[in-house]
């Protein structure tokens, strides 16, 4: 890969880099002042006609982080980390699999930190007990013979160079997510009235119908309050269905979605309807009979010939809270009486008794995302805390022992190692050691 | 004694510590110092006592939730983070003067607290977006970070004191002065905080874009929180490059610090109150 090629040089610089980085943090900016994907006319009535216009072609209107220049940026970080990371990458690899038994004593001479004691055995001796004593500290150490002496070497977590490598390839992985979700994924949404069923949602941006595949079932959305009027929970009971089998079931909330052949519904909104089901059961005969009816219209029940209709409601915004009906058999005098909204009520006739139940309907507003890229997305993030607890917090350390025969059979020892990161401590960990072992 | 009068009593006791390390710095009182440690200790004590407490008040209203979730309740932590975070320095460092520098952005950020009149401090139930279990990790993990950048804003503005008054050579400051760390061991402190503060936020974006993907379907949305999050990971990530690659140190990368630091607290902050978005529940 190491060639003088200006361009691969210009793209393999930490210059580039930075400078990229600097860019993008400036930019970001922009988007996050002047709010981000409203209509044409929303700008134009905020900003004023040639603002508007100008925002425009500068495209940070209306999804700059969306528009050609951004993606241009994201893209030249991209390519500045393969490129960086191919020109350097193979240095590093040099570096762990260095001969490290290949060093001039004279170099081992000039390094700290650095200690110096004497023994009265031969090298050898001395040389094998070294050996020993490293690999009870758990130091594995290499052995060589060198001009006039003996070198051993000992290193751990030299594979730890590579960290800021995992960190630079998790980016992409994670950019590469982010790809895939956008290339074979989609976003939308759909409103789903209660009992309805849909086989298609809308596209968030251009609203295009999209084919699900299969059916989704909204059978009831409900919704609680706190007492202080905070919003609970939202609920929807959602149903899967193929060729009008129900396949799966659940009861969806925010924060807990419902995920089938890779698409995933999750409650987003609501939408109260003037419209109620009402069910009426006959008490004496047990016929059941149910109808959606508009608020203030009478209903004429098929079956039994009841007559109804809500006359008045009260509620909260669009939710209605209690509701006043107005029932008849045409057997005497109507009854008028007021019910909660999912509650039921006995109404007794001179004929029969009837229970009558009424519920306000409602749309839920689903969001639905298929996006096969998340888990690579994920897999990437979790490499990158891997990756940058390496590259921070892990060093390659090394140890060098030369000994060299001094007087009569004694030996000369000179202890010394490097870490390329937390120094400090290392040189610890070499104090430590060395008092281990210098009494050999 | 409920939550709120030891929350209370947090921010004078953050303050009188604030006093304790400045007494030492300026007077050089020797004898102060493991008092200062001490005093620290027993007001984070408190504090913990104080949001434990919360915690558990939370569950008698039958609302039963972290007290993480507003923007009293987060600056509350934040401040506890902070007093952590210095803590464990101090520990490794063995040097006390960081505390000028640290505290009193804890006592800072209680006084926010506890004084702002914007800020509703009621034990409020959580509207459904909060209700998941990303909630207690995204929140926890990014206070970790942004309480790092803290105090290594703290440590660039010590150096940019500390190399201002070396320049001038003024013997009346350097008397003052002459108890800071030596210049290189700050620059290192800054670097090694700011380190560990950028592998934190990096988690804190992680867990928050896990989040909105259970919450929404989507892991990232390029909304104003977001991006500033990915802006202050950026002025971190330059400030990392340009010291591993391009031997950056001293006044730059304290400068940065301090830039950083700004960037976070917009993150937190200024977002919420002056932009709209996802997170404009933390606004009150």
């Amino acid at each position: 890969m190491k060639n003088n090629n200006p361009i691969w040089d210009f793209f393999a610089s930490v210059k580039l880099a930075l400078f990229t980085l600097f860019i993008l943090s400036i930019t970001s900016i922009i988007g996050t002042v002047i709010p981000q994907k409203e209509s044409a006319q929303w700008y134009i009535d905020k900003y004023g006609d040639s603002t508007a216009n100008l925002f425009q072609i500068l495209s940070f209107t209306p999804d700059m982080y969306g528009s050609a220049w951004f993606l241009f940026l994201l893209g030249l970080l991209c390519l500045n980390l393969i490129v960086c990371s191919l020109e350097r990458f193979p240095g590093v690899w040099r570096q762990i699999k260095a001969d490290n038994l290949n060093i001039p004593v004279n170099r081992l001479e000039k390094m700290t930190p650095q200690h110096q004691w004497h023994s009265p055995i031969k090298p050898e001796s001395v040389a094998s007990s070294l050996k020993q004593a490293l690999n009870a500290n758990g130091w594995k150490a290499e052995e060589r013979k060198v001009d006039d002496g003996i070198l051993l070497f000992a290193q751990q977590g030299a594979i730890t160079r590579t960290g800021v490598y995992i960190v630079h390839t998790s980016i992409l992985i994670i950019f590469a997510g982010a790809l895939i979700g956008s290339f074979l994924g989609f976003k939308g949404s759909v409103m789903l009235p209660e009992t309805r069923t849909t086989d298609k949602i809308y596209a968030f941006d251009t609203q295009a119908p999209i084919d699900l595949g299969f059916e989704v079932r909204c059978d009831s959305f409900n919704m609680e309050f706190y007492a202080n009027g905070m919003p609970k929970f939202y609920r929807s009971q959602l149903a899967i269905l193929e060729n009008g089998k129900v396949i799966k079931e659940k009861a969806i909330m925010v924060n807990d979605p419902l995920t089938y052949k890779g698409i995933t519904f999750y409650q987003s909104s609501y939408q109260a309807y003037q419209e109620f089901l009402i069910t009426i059961v006959n008490k004496k005969t047990g016929v059941s009979e149910s109808a959606i009816i508009p608020y203030q219209q009478q209903q004429n029940m098929q079956e039994s010939g009841i007559r109804l209709g809500i006359i008045n409601a009260e509620g909260q915004g669009q939710s209605v809270i209690r509701m006043k009906i107005w029932f008849t058999d045409d057997n005497g005098e109507p009854s008028v009486f007021w019910l909660d909204n999912g509650e039921q009520a006995t109404v007794e006739r001179s004929t029969s008794n009837y229970t009558i139940s009424a519920k306000q309907m409602y749309a839920t507003g689903l969001q639905v995302a298929k996006d096969p890229g998340v888990w690579v997305v994920y897999a990437g993030c979790f490499l990158m805390i891997i990756g940058l607890i390496v590259a921070f917090f892990m060093s390659h350390r090394r140890i060098w022992l030369y000994i060299r025969e001094d007087t009569d059979n004694m030996s000369s020892i000179l202890l010394t190692g490097n870490a390329n990161k937390n120094k400090a401590d290392f040189e610890k960990k070499m104090q430590l050691l060395a008092q281990q072992i210098n009494t050999i | 004694m409920d939550s709120s009068q030891l929350i209370g009593i947090t921010t004078f006791t953050y303050l009188f510590s604030t006093i304790l390390y400045a007494v030492i710095f300026i007077f050089k009182t020797k004898r102060l110092e493991t008092i200062a440690t001490i005093f620290t200790i027993i007001a984070f004590l408190i504090q913990t006592a104080g949001i434990g407490l919360r915690w558990l008040e939370s569950y008698q209203l039958g609302i039963g939730r972290a007290p993480l979730t507003n923007m009293y309740e987060s600056v509350v932590f934040f401040a506890w983070t902070i007093i952590l975070v210095y803590l464990i320095i101090e520990w490794k460092y063995k040097t006390r003067i960081i505390g000028v520098f640290a505290v009193p952005f804890a006592f800072l950020a209680m006084a926010y607290a506890s004084f702002s009149s914007g800020l509703t401090k009621e034990i409020v139930p959580l509207i459904p977006a909060l209700q998941s279990n990303w909630l207690i990790a995204h929140v926890v993990t990014c206070f970790i970070g942004y309480a790092a950048f803290a105090i290594a804003a703290g440590l660039g503005i010590m150096y940019l004191i500390k190399n201002t008054s070396e320049t001038r050579q003024s013997t009346n400051d350097s008397t003052l002065l002459g108890s800071l760390p030596p210049l290189k061991v700050i620059d290192d402190i800054t670097h090694k905080t700011m380190v560990f503060g950028f592998l934190w936020l990096s988690i804190g974006i992680i867990t928050g874009a896990i989040w909105a993907n259970s919450a929404w379907g989507t892991y990232w949305s390029w909304d104003p929180k977001e991006t500033w999050s990915l802006i202050t990971w950026f002025v971190y990530a330059i400030t990392l490059h340009a010291r591993y690659t391009r031997g950056w140190g001293g006044t730059r990368i304290a400068w940065l610090a301090i830039v950083g630091f700004i960037s976070v607290i917009f993150t937190y902050y200024g977002v919420n109150f002056l932009l709209s978005g996802l997170h404009s529940y933390g606004a009150n």
